[in-house]
């Protein structure tokens, strides 16, 4: 970065954040903050994110850190799990009036 | 500002094909999904000066934060304030999915480029008017932003629906100040009117200019960036503001409001779109005033930015050296 841009916190490095809503509950993405370290992008997760108990847990990982899966690719990169039927109870076939589960 | 109400040349005719064919299936996009160039500006300049609008809003009511009547309700308007700013850090969030920085758009708002929502041009001159931004400003946020949750840019969508969950929260605190004043002493309700007179109108230009006269509307709609006309959000508002008035029993300053039985709409008069264009051309009560505390709130924060970075350098060399 240049020396002569003044610092300004959005130059800071992103980061993407997790709640948890409750315990037990899985961890969803929340949106970013900008943060110099790990710790200030907790504490700025929890002020914006997690104001009236919206949260039992946080994550923040770098926003540099994601892979993500493209969306143009989507159709190819997912088509493995779409043709599987026989991954379904539905595509089994059981007697009517016998409770299976 | 004149642009074209077309997809930029740059952009592929069959990708646009496929882009509109997603939006017509009611299919949300998302940040790395290929999209029109001016889709992408489009939201840009509607979420930016969105953003900007919750941080400037800050301010006409800050400017109560000290002189508010309880503890209760000194507490209530700091946590509303505070929503504001978490509210404008959500949205400029949303446009950095886009790929702008954050800072470009801040700057742009500070060195007055950037557009806001007019209704912050306007002064608080009383407490009162603390009650009736809740009421009718976050009121008339709330009616466009729950439309807004159904945008066909999924980021943008998500923040809404986040912040609508809070305006409820601003609307009500709002309209219980505008209770209690309209059960109060003849001065208090008589500041309650006063302030209803004035914030009425400006409320009713949140939603923008008329459907005649809107320039992006159309194409917004098309994308579903937008899912309703500025004017039949404006008069979803009226329709809901109407009998809160009068459980209240103050007076709307508008001579031809009455009920449509026919449309089952209330009619209201016209809106003095001069002013509206006045105030959105840097010229209303407020604008400059505004813009001034906003800049010496950053270069006061200078240091805090300074600070937390040398701090995490510091930190960072330490962890290094151990």
């Amino acid at each position: 970065m240049s020396e002569v841009v003044p610092p300004t916190d959005s130059h800071w490095p992103l980061w993407e954040v997790f709640t948890q809503g409750s315990d037990g509950a899985p961890f969803e993405h929340a949106g970013s903050v900008h943060a110099t370290d790990a710790e200030q992008a907790l504490q700025n997760a929890r002020d914006v994110y997690a104001r009236r108990g919206e949260a039992v847990n946080l994550w923040v990982v770098p926003s540099a850190a994601i892979t993500a899966s493209a969306p143009s690719d989507a159709g190819p990169f997912f088509d493995p799990g779409n043709d599987k039927a026989y991954r379904h109870p539905q595509f089994y076939i059981a007697p009517r009036g016998i409770r299976i589960f | 500002m004149p642009e074209t109400p077309r997809p930029l040349p740059t952009d592929d005719p069959a990708q646009v094909a496929a882009f509109e064919a997603r939006i017509a299936s009611g299919e949300s996009i998302e940040p790395k999904d290929w999209m029109p160039e001016r889709y992408r500006r489009q939201l840009t300049r509607m979420m930016s000066q969105h953003a900007h609008s919750e941080v400037v809003g800050m301010l006409p009511e800050g400017n109560w934060i000290t002189r508010a009547p309880s503890l209760r309700r000194k507490m209530s308007l700091i946590a509303k304030v505070q929503d504001e700013a978490g509210h404008g850090l959500y949205i400029y969030c949303g446009t950095e999915t886009l790929g702008v920085d954050r800072f470009q758009l801040f700057t742009q708002l500070l060195d007055g480029t950037a557009k806001y929502s007019s209704i912050f041009n306007y002064p608080t001159l009383s407490w009162a008017d603390m009650g009736v931004i809740g009421w009718l400003v976050d009121g008339a946020a709330i009616v466009n932003q729950t439309v807004l949750a159904k945008t066909s840019y999924g980021p943008y969508a998500r923040a809404m629906v986040r912040i609508c969950k809070e305006e409820n929260f601003h609307k009500r605190q709002g309209y219980e100040i505008c209770m209690t004043l309209a059960k109060g002493t003849p001065a208090q309700r008589a500041m309650l009117q006063d302030a209803v007179d004035r914030f009425w109108w400006p409320s009713l230009m949140m939603f923008g200019p008329s459907d005649t006269d809107s320039p992006n509307s159309a194409e917004l709609l098309r994308w579903k960036v937008k899912r309703k006309t500025n004017d039949e959000l404006r008069q979803r508002f009226v329709n809901l503001t109407v009998p809160q008035a009068q459980e209240l029993g103050i007076t709307l300053p508008d001579p031809d409001l009455r009920y449509n039985a026919e449309t089952k709409n209330w009619d209201f008069g016209a809106i003095d779109w001069a002013e509206f264009f006045e105030v959105i051309q840097g010229n209303g009560p407020c604008n400059r005033e505004r813009l001034e505390a906003r800049r010496a709130a950053h270069e006061e924060g200078q240091w805090v930015r300074e600070a937390a970075t040398a701090h995490a350098a510091k930190r960072a060399q330490s962890t290094a050296a151990a």
